[in-house]
Protein backbone atom coordinates (compact mmCIF):
# COMPACT_ATOMS: atom_id res chain seq x y z
CA UNK A 1 0.00 0.00 0.00
CA UNK A 2 0.85 3.62 -0.64
CA UNK A 3 2.36 5.79 2.59
CA UNK A 4 3.07 9.21 3.71
CA UNK A 5 6.66 9.41 4.30
CA UNK A 6 7.27 12.94 5.44
CA UNK A 7 5.78 16.38 5.06
CA UNK A 8 8.06 19.76 3.70
CA UNK A 9 6.67 23.55 4.34
CA UNK A 10 8.21 25.77 2.96
CA UNK A 11 7.45 29.82 1.83
CA UNK A 12 7.08 30.30 -1.78
CA UNK A 13 7.80 33.69 -2.61
CA UNK A 14 8.75 34.26 -6.62
CA UNK A 15 11.52 36.54 -5.78
CA UNK A 16 13.49 33.32 -4.41
CA UNK A 17 12.58 31.90 -8.18
CA UNK A 18 14.02 35.05 -9.93
CA UNK A 19 17.28 34.57 -7.80
CA UNK A 20 17.84 30.91 -8.70
CA UNK A 21 17.19 31.40 -12.33
CA UNK A 22 19.28 34.96 -12.61
CA UNK A 23 22.05 33.07 -10.91
CA UNK A 24 21.92 35.39 -7.78
CA UNK A 25 22.25 32.50 -5.23
CA UNK A 26 25.55 33.26 -4.46
CA UNK A 27 24.87 37.10 -3.19
CA UNK A 28 24.70 37.37 0.74
CA UNK A 29 21.33 38.60 0.83
CA UNK A 30 19.99 35.30 -0.60
CA UNK A 31 22.69 33.43 0.93
CA UNK A 32 20.56 33.54 4.24
CA UNK A 33 17.96 32.20 2.16
CA UNK A 34 19.37 28.91 0.33
CA UNK A 35 21.59 28.49 2.76
CA UNK A 36 18.27 27.25 5.23
CA UNK A 37 17.38 24.40 2.56
CA UNK A 38 21.29 23.00 1.92
CA UNK A 39 20.02 20.36 4.57
CA UNK A 40 16.89 19.65 2.87
CA UNK A 41 18.56 18.97 -0.68
CA UNK A 42 20.70 16.39 0.81
CA UNK A 43 17.63 14.95 2.69
CA UNK A 44 15.65 14.69 -0.75
CA UNK A 45 18.24 13.40 -2.28
CA UNK A 46 18.66 10.54 0.51
CA UNK A 47 14.61 10.13 1.16
CA UNK A 48 13.28 10.76 -2.43
CA UNK A 49 9.50 10.05 -2.85
CA UNK A 50 7.55 8.37 -5.93
CA UNK A 51 5.04 11.44 -5.42
CA UNK A 52 4.89 14.81 -3.89
CA UNK A 53 1.03 15.69 -3.02
CA UNK A 54 1.83 19.72 -3.47
CA UNK A 55 -0.46 21.93 -1.94
CA UNK A 56 -0.03 25.65 -3.05
CA UNK A 57 -1.82 28.51 -4.09
CA UNK A 58 -2.45 29.87 -7.93
CA UNK A 59 -1.58 33.68 -8.28
CA UNK A 60 -3.64 34.97 -10.65
CA UNK A 61 -2.11 32.62 -12.98
CA UNK A 62 -4.24 29.29 -13.72
CA UNK A 63 -7.21 30.80 -12.64
CA UNK A 64 -8.49 34.28 -13.16
CA UNK A 65 -11.56 35.74 -11.63
CA UNK A 66 -13.88 33.73 -13.97
CA UNK A 67 -13.82 30.39 -11.56
CA UNK A 68 -12.03 30.39 -8.32
CA UNK A 69 -11.97 26.65 -6.68
CA UNK A 70 -11.47 26.45 -3.15
CA UNK A 71 -9.50 23.20 -3.66
CA UNK A 72 -8.79 21.98 -6.74
CA UNK A 73 -7.12 18.90 -7.63
CA UNK A 74 -4.75 18.65 -10.90
CA UNK A 75 -5.12 14.89 -12.08
CA UNK A 76 -3.52 15.79 -15.60
CA UNK A 77 -0.35 13.64 -16.92
CA UNK A 78 1.79 16.60 -17.08
CA UNK A 79 1.85 20.86 -16.21
CA UNK A 80 3.24 23.58 -17.94
CA UNK A 81 5.00 26.12 -16.17
CA UNK A 82 3.20 28.87 -16.33
CA UNK A 83 4.12 32.71 -17.64
CA UNK A 84 3.18 35.05 -15.40
CA UNK A 85 4.17 38.01 -17.06
CA UNK A 86 7.97 37.85 -16.48
CA UNK A 87 8.03 35.24 -18.79
CA UNK A 88 7.56 31.67 -17.45
CA UNK A 89 10.51 30.44 -15.28
CA UNK A 90 13.42 28.03 -17.10
CA UNK A 91 12.34 25.27 -15.25
CA UNK A 92 11.45 21.77 -16.30
CA UNK A 93 7.39 20.78 -16.71
CA UNK A 94 5.45 18.78 -14.18
CA UNK A 95 4.72 15.17 -14.47
CA UNK A 96 1.68 14.32 -12.48
CA UNK A 97 0.00 11.17 -11.48
CA UNK A 98 -3.38 10.60 -12.59
CA UNK A 99 -3.75 7.69 -11.34
CA UNK A 100 -3.14 8.32 -7.74
CA UNK A 101 -5.09 11.39 -7.86
CA UNK A 102 -7.95 10.20 -9.15
CA UNK A 103 -7.72 8.00 -6.76
CA UNK A 104 -7.42 10.47 -3.79
CA UNK A 105 -10.39 12.66 -5.50
CA UNK A 106 -12.75 9.76 -5.94
CA UNK A 107 -11.81 9.01 -2.08
CA UNK A 108 -11.77 12.15 -0.96
CA UNK A 109 -14.67 13.46 -2.30
CA UNK A 110 -16.70 10.70 -0.85
CA UNK A 111 -15.48 11.99 2.73
CA UNK A 112 -17.74 15.16 1.91
CA UNK A 113 -14.63 17.03 1.09
CA UNK A 114 -16.13 19.10 -2.31
CA UNK A 115 -12.59 18.84 -4.80
CA UNK A 116 -12.56 20.36 -8.11
CA UNK A 117 -10.68 18.11 -10.85
CA UNK A 118 -8.63 19.87 -12.46
CA UNK A 119 -7.23 18.31 -16.15
CA UNK A 120 -5.57 20.90 -17.86
CA UNK A 121 -3.50 23.93 -16.02
CA UNK A 122 -0.22 25.66 -15.78
CA UNK A 123 1.40 25.60 -12.71
CA UNK A 124 3.02 28.84 -11.17
CA UNK A 125 5.62 30.20 -8.56
CA UNK A 126 3.78 28.50 -5.92
CA UNK A 127 4.29 25.12 -6.96
CA UNK A 128 7.62 25.53 -8.83
CA UNK A 129 10.06 27.51 -6.27
CA UNK A 130 9.07 24.96 -3.76
CA UNK A 131 10.49 22.04 -6.45
CA UNK A 132 13.33 24.22 -6.69
CA UNK A 133 14.53 25.10 -3.14
CA UNK A 134 14.04 21.20 -2.64
CA UNK A 135 15.75 19.69 -5.77
CA UNK A 136 17.92 22.44 -7.01
CA UNK A 137 18.16 23.37 -10.42
CA UNK A 138 17.66 20.13 -12.69
CA UNK A 139 16.68 19.10 -16.46
CA UNK A 140 13.67 17.00 -14.84
CA UNK A 141 12.25 16.81 -11.52
CA UNK A 142 12.92 13.66 -9.73
CA UNK A 143 9.32 12.89 -8.59
CA UNK A 144 6.10 12.78 -9.75
CA UNK A 145 3.79 15.79 -8.44
CA UNK A 146 -0.22 16.19 -7.58
CA UNK A 147 -0.81 19.54 -7.64
CA UNK A 148 -3.63 20.93 -5.03
CA UNK A 149 -4.30 24.41 -5.78
CA UNK A 150 -6.06 26.05 -2.87
CA UNK A 151 -8.22 29.44 -3.05
CA UNK A 152 -6.09 31.84 -0.68
CA UNK A 153 -6.28 34.90 -3.00
CA UNK A 154 -10.30 35.86 -2.56
CA UNK A 155 -11.79 35.66 0.67
CA UNK A 156 -12.94 33.67 2.68
CA UNK A 157 -10.39 31.21 2.35
CA UNK A 158 -11.08 27.71 3.71
CA UNK A 159 -10.94 27.64 7.71
CA UNK A 160 -7.51 26.10 9.49
CA UNK A 161 -10.02 23.44 10.57
CA UNK A 162 -11.56 22.34 7.11
CA UNK A 163 -7.84 22.32 5.64
CA UNK A 164 -6.35 19.60 8.69
CA UNK A 165 -9.52 17.83 8.70
CA UNK A 166 -8.95 17.35 4.89
CA UNK A 167 -5.47 16.62 5.30
CA UNK A 168 -6.37 13.60 7.11
CA UNK A 169 -9.19 12.70 4.19
CA UNK A 170 -5.86 12.94 2.03
CA UNK A 171 -3.61 10.03 4.31
CA UNK A 172 -6.41 8.01 4.41
CA UNK A 173 -6.69 8.06 0.69
CA UNK A 174 -2.86 7.96 0.35
CA UNK A 175 -3.00 4.94 2.40
CA UNK A 176 -6.03 3.32 0.74
CA UNK A 177 -3.83 2.95 -2.99
CA UNK A 178 -2.70 -0.10 -3.73
CA UNK A 179 0.95 0.17 -5.54
CA UNK A 180 3.80 0.77 -2.73
CA UNK A 181 4.51 4.45 -3.25
CA UNK A 182 6.00 6.43 -0.88
CA UNK A 183 4.41 10.01 -1.06
CA UNK A 184 5.44 13.32 0.45
CA UNK A 185 2.75 15.92 1.26
CA UNK A 186 3.70 19.52 0.96
CA UNK A 187 2.60 22.52 2.39
CA UNK A 188 4.23 25.88 0.79
CA UNK A 189 3.11 29.52 1.36
CA UNK A 190 3.20 32.12 4.13
CA UNK A 191 5.02 32.90 6.62
CA UNK A 192 3.80 36.58 8.09
CA UNK A 193 3.82 38.83 5.01
CA UNK A 194 1.78 41.68 3.44
CA UNK A 195 1.61 42.67 -0.61
CA UNK A 196 -0.57 45.55 0.16
CA UNK A 197 -1.22 48.80 1.18
CA UNK A 198 0.08 50.84 3.39
CA UNK A 199 0.84 47.86 6.43
CA UNK A 200 2.74 46.26 3.69
CA UNK A 201 5.72 44.99 4.41
CA UNK A 202 4.10 43.48 7.70
CA UNK A 203 6.62 40.49 9.33
CA UNK A 204 5.91 38.93 12.74
CA UNK A 205 9.08 36.91 13.87
CA UNK A 206 7.34 35.86 16.85
CA UNK A 207 3.61 34.69 15.57
CA UNK A 208 5.42 32.88 13.24
CA UNK A 209 7.56 31.11 15.38
CA UNK A 210 4.92 30.00 17.20
CA UNK A 211 3.14 28.60 14.41
CA UNK A 212 5.54 26.57 13.82
CA UNK A 213 5.50 25.05 17.38
CA UNK A 214 2.25 24.48 17.60
CA UNK A 215 1.91 22.90 13.93
CA UNK A 216 4.71 20.34 14.91
CA UNK A 217 3.75 20.13 18.15
CA UNK A 218 -0.72 20.63 18.83
CA UNK A 219 -1.66 20.59 15.24
CA UNK A 220 -5.66 19.93 16.09
CA UNK A 221 -5.56 23.08 18.70
CA UNK A 222 -3.54 25.17 16.00
CA UNK A 223 -6.56 24.46 13.13
CA UNK A 224 -9.02 26.09 15.53
CA UNK A 225 -7.29 29.52 15.09
CA UNK A 226 -9.44 31.87 12.76
CA UNK A 227 -9.12 34.18 9.80
CA UNK A 228 -8.43 37.26 11.69
CA UNK A 229 -5.94 36.23 13.54
CA UNK A 230 -3.71 35.01 10.28
CA UNK A 231 -4.44 38.34 8.63
CA UNK A 232 -4.23 40.77 11.80
CA UNK A 233 -0.94 39.13 13.28
CA UNK A 234 0.41 37.78 10.09
CA UNK A 235 -0.33 39.88 7.20
CA UNK A 236 -3.14 39.91 4.23
CA UNK A 237 -1.09 37.19 2.61
CA UNK A 238 -0.04 35.10 5.62
CA UNK A 239 -3.54 33.68 5.25
CA UNK A 240 -1.24 31.34 3.16
CA UNK A 241 -0.26 29.45 6.32
CA UNK A 242 -4.00 27.67 6.37
CA UNK A 243 -2.40 25.17 3.79
CA UNK A 244 -0.01 24.17 5.77
CA UNK A 245 -2.59 22.58 8.01
CA UNK A 246 -3.49 20.17 5.04
CA UNK A 247 0.19 19.14 5.38
CA UNK A 248 0.41 18.46 8.58
CA UNK A 249 -3.37 16.88 8.66
CA UNK A 250 -1.94 14.29 6.44
CA UNK A 251 1.01 12.99 8.68
CA UNK A 252 0.06 9.79 11.38
CA UNK A 253 -1.39 11.11 14.73
CA UNK A 254 1.67 9.83 16.78
CA UNK A 255 4.27 12.84 16.96
CA UNK A 256 6.29 13.39 13.76
CA UNK A 257 10.07 13.62 14.21
CA UNK A 258 11.01 17.02 13.07
CA UNK A 259 14.64 16.37 10.59
CA UNK A 260 14.86 20.27 10.29
CA UNK A 261 13.77 23.42 11.26
CA UNK A 262 14.80 26.99 9.24
CA UNK A 263 13.51 31.02 9.55
CA UNK A 264 14.14 33.84 7.93
CA UNK A 265 13.67 37.33 7.59
CA UNK A 266 13.44 38.53 4.64
CA UNK A 267 13.19 37.30 1.11
CA UNK A 268 11.80 39.89 -0.80
CA UNK A 269 8.51 41.07 1.33
CA UNK A 270 8.16 37.87 3.35
CA UNK A 271 9.25 35.96 6.29
CA UNK A 272 10.75 32.49 5.12
CA UNK A 273 9.95 29.20 7.12
CA UNK A 274 10.70 25.72 6.46
CA UNK A 275 10.21 22.33 8.07
CA UNK A 276 10.97 19.02 7.46
CA UNK A 277 8.82 16.47 9.51
CA UNK A 278 9.52 12.61 9.39
CA UNK A 279 6.55 9.91 9.87
CA UNK A 280 7.93 7.42 12.76
CA UNK A 281 8.28 4.19 10.18
CA UNK B 1 -28.33 40.00 8.46
CA UNK B 2 -24.88 42.06 7.29
CA UNK B 3 -22.24 39.46 7.14
CA UNK B 4 -19.43 40.34 9.96
CA UNK B 5 -16.33 41.42 8.49
CA UNK B 6 -13.68 42.00 11.40
CA UNK B 7 -10.80 42.26 8.96
CA UNK B 8 -12.45 45.75 8.39
CA UNK B 9 -10.82 46.82 11.61
CA UNK B 10 -6.90 46.28 10.51
CA UNK B 11 -5.37 49.18 9.34
CA UNK B 12 -3.40 49.99 5.92
CA UNK B 13 -5.49 46.83 5.10
CA UNK B 14 -8.18 45.76 2.50
CA UNK B 15 -9.20 42.27 2.42
CA UNK B 16 -10.03 40.88 -1.16
CA UNK B 17 -13.50 39.59 -0.07
CA UNK B 18 -16.23 38.56 -2.68
CA UNK B 19 -17.52 42.14 -2.31
CA UNK B 20 -14.39 43.65 -3.50
CA UNK B 21 -13.63 40.94 -5.89
CA UNK B 22 -17.27 41.81 -7.44
CA UNK B 23 -16.16 45.93 -7.58
CA UNK B 24 -13.25 44.78 -9.43
CA UNK B 25 -13.87 42.15 -11.53
CA UNK B 26 -12.88 43.84 -15.07
CA UNK B 27 -10.38 45.87 -13.52
CA UNK B 28 -9.13 42.79 -12.24
CA UNK B 29 -9.91 41.04 -15.81
CA UNK B 30 -7.78 43.36 -17.70
CA UNK B 31 -4.80 42.60 -15.68
CA UNK B 32 -5.02 39.39 -16.45
CA UNK B 33 -4.86 40.04 -20.24
CA UNK B 34 -1.53 41.61 -19.42
CA UNK B 35 -0.29 37.75 -19.29
CA UNK B 36 0.26 37.26 -23.24
CA UNK B 37 2.91 39.56 -24.76
CA UNK B 38 0.78 40.87 -27.41
CA UNK B 39 -1.85 42.63 -25.22
CA UNK B 40 1.34 43.90 -23.27
CA UNK B 41 2.73 45.46 -26.30
CA UNK B 42 -0.51 47.21 -27.35
CA UNK B 43 -1.04 48.82 -23.79
CA UNK B 44 2.01 50.07 -23.55
CA UNK B 45 1.49 51.59 -26.91
CA UNK B 46 -1.74 53.15 -25.77
CA UNK B 47 -2.78 52.74 -22.42
CA UNK B 48 -6.48 55.03 -22.87
CA UNK B 49 -7.47 53.15 -26.05
CA UNK B 50 -6.17 49.45 -24.88
CA UNK B 51 -7.91 50.37 -21.19
CA UNK B 52 -11.79 51.91 -22.59
CA UNK B 53 -11.75 47.82 -24.28
CA UNK B 54 -12.78 47.18 -21.02
CA UNK B 55 -15.97 47.87 -18.80
CA UNK B 56 -14.21 49.31 -16.30
CA UNK B 57 -14.56 52.55 -14.28
CA UNK B 58 -13.47 55.78 -14.96
CA UNK B 59 -12.04 55.51 -11.17
CA UNK B 60 -10.25 52.51 -12.15
CA UNK B 61 -8.65 53.51 -15.43
CA UNK B 62 -7.42 56.91 -14.07
CA UNK B 63 -5.78 54.46 -11.14
CA UNK B 64 -4.65 52.40 -13.46
CA UNK B 65 -2.26 55.38 -15.20
CA UNK B 66 -1.34 56.74 -12.50
CA UNK B 67 0.16 53.21 -11.01
CA UNK B 68 -1.36 54.12 -7.82
CA UNK B 69 -1.37 50.64 -6.44
CA UNK B 70 -3.57 51.77 -3.18
CA UNK B 71 -6.40 53.57 -5.58
CA UNK B 72 -6.07 50.29 -7.78
CA UNK B 73 -6.78 48.02 -4.40
CA UNK B 74 -9.99 50.32 -3.23
CA UNK B 75 -11.50 49.85 -6.60
CA UNK B 76 -11.61 46.55 -6.24
CA UNK B 77 -8.05 45.06 -7.37
CA UNK B 78 -6.22 42.28 -6.19
CA UNK B 79 -2.46 42.72 -5.61
CA UNK B 80 -1.90 39.08 -8.02
CA UNK B 81 -3.74 41.00 -10.52
CA UNK B 82 -2.01 44.11 -10.30
CA UNK B 83 1.56 42.52 -10.63
CA UNK B 84 0.73 41.65 -14.21
CA UNK B 85 1.01 45.76 -14.29
CA UNK B 86 4.03 45.83 -12.48
CA UNK B 87 5.36 42.97 -14.83
CA UNK B 88 4.29 44.99 -17.80
CA UNK B 89 6.40 47.73 -16.73
CA UNK B 90 9.64 45.52 -15.15
CA UNK B 91 9.09 46.24 -11.68
CA UNK B 92 9.53 44.22 -8.69
CA UNK B 93 6.85 42.58 -6.56
CA UNK B 94 8.78 44.38 -3.63
CA UNK B 95 8.93 47.73 -5.59
CA UNK B 96 5.74 47.02 -6.35
CA UNK B 97 4.59 46.49 -2.41
CA UNK B 98 6.95 49.00 -1.32
CA UNK B 99 4.85 51.81 -3.84
CA UNK B 100 2.13 51.46 -1.20
CA UNK B 101 3.71 52.51 1.86
CA UNK B 102 4.61 56.11 1.17
CA UNK B 103 8.26 55.01 1.57
CA UNK B 104 11.03 55.37 -0.99
CA UNK B 105 12.08 52.17 -2.11
CA UNK B 106 15.38 51.86 -0.72
CA UNK B 107 13.40 52.94 2.72
CA UNK B 108 11.18 49.84 2.17
CA UNK B 109 14.48 47.25 1.03
CA UNK B 110 16.06 48.29 4.67
CA UNK B 111 12.74 48.09 6.74
CA UNK B 112 12.69 44.67 5.16
CA UNK B 113 16.34 44.14 5.85
CA UNK B 114 15.86 45.14 9.49
CA UNK B 115 13.09 42.66 10.02
CA UNK B 116 10.05 44.30 8.02
CA UNK B 117 6.81 46.34 9.95
CA UNK B 118 6.93 45.40 13.65
CA UNK B 119 3.24 43.75 14.54
CA UNK B 120 3.30 46.34 17.41
CA UNK B 121 1.31 49.48 17.06
CA UNK B 122 0.18 47.55 13.88
CA UNK B 123 -3.01 45.59 14.79
CA UNK B 124 -6.23 47.86 15.16
CA UNK B 125 -7.73 50.78 13.21
CA UNK B 126 -7.70 53.19 16.59
CA UNK B 127 -3.77 52.82 16.76
CA UNK B 128 -3.56 54.43 13.51
CA UNK B 129 -5.96 57.09 14.15
CA UNK B 130 -3.72 58.26 17.41
CA UNK B 131 -0.61 58.96 15.15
Amino acid sequence: MARVSASVYTSHVPAIGAALDHGRTGEPYWQKVFGGYEFSKRWMASNRPDVVFLVYNDHANAFSLEIIPTFAIGTAAEFAVADEGWGPRPVPKVLGHPELAAHIAQSVIQEDFDLTIVNNMTVDHGLTVPLSLLCGQTDAWPFRVIPFAVNVVQYPVPSGRRCHQLGQAIRRAIQSYDEPLKVQVWGTGGMSHQLQGPRAGLINREWDNRFLDRLIADPASLAQMPHIDYVREAGSEGIELVMWLIARGAMDESPPRVAHRFYHVPASNTAVGHLILENPS
Amino acid sequence: MPLAKPYQDIPGTTIFDAEQSRKGYWLNQFCMSLMKAENRARFKANQRSYLDEWPMTEEQKQAVMARDLNRCIAAGGNIYFLAKIGATDGKSFQQMAGSMTGLTEQQYRDMMIAGGRPIDGNRYLHEWEKK
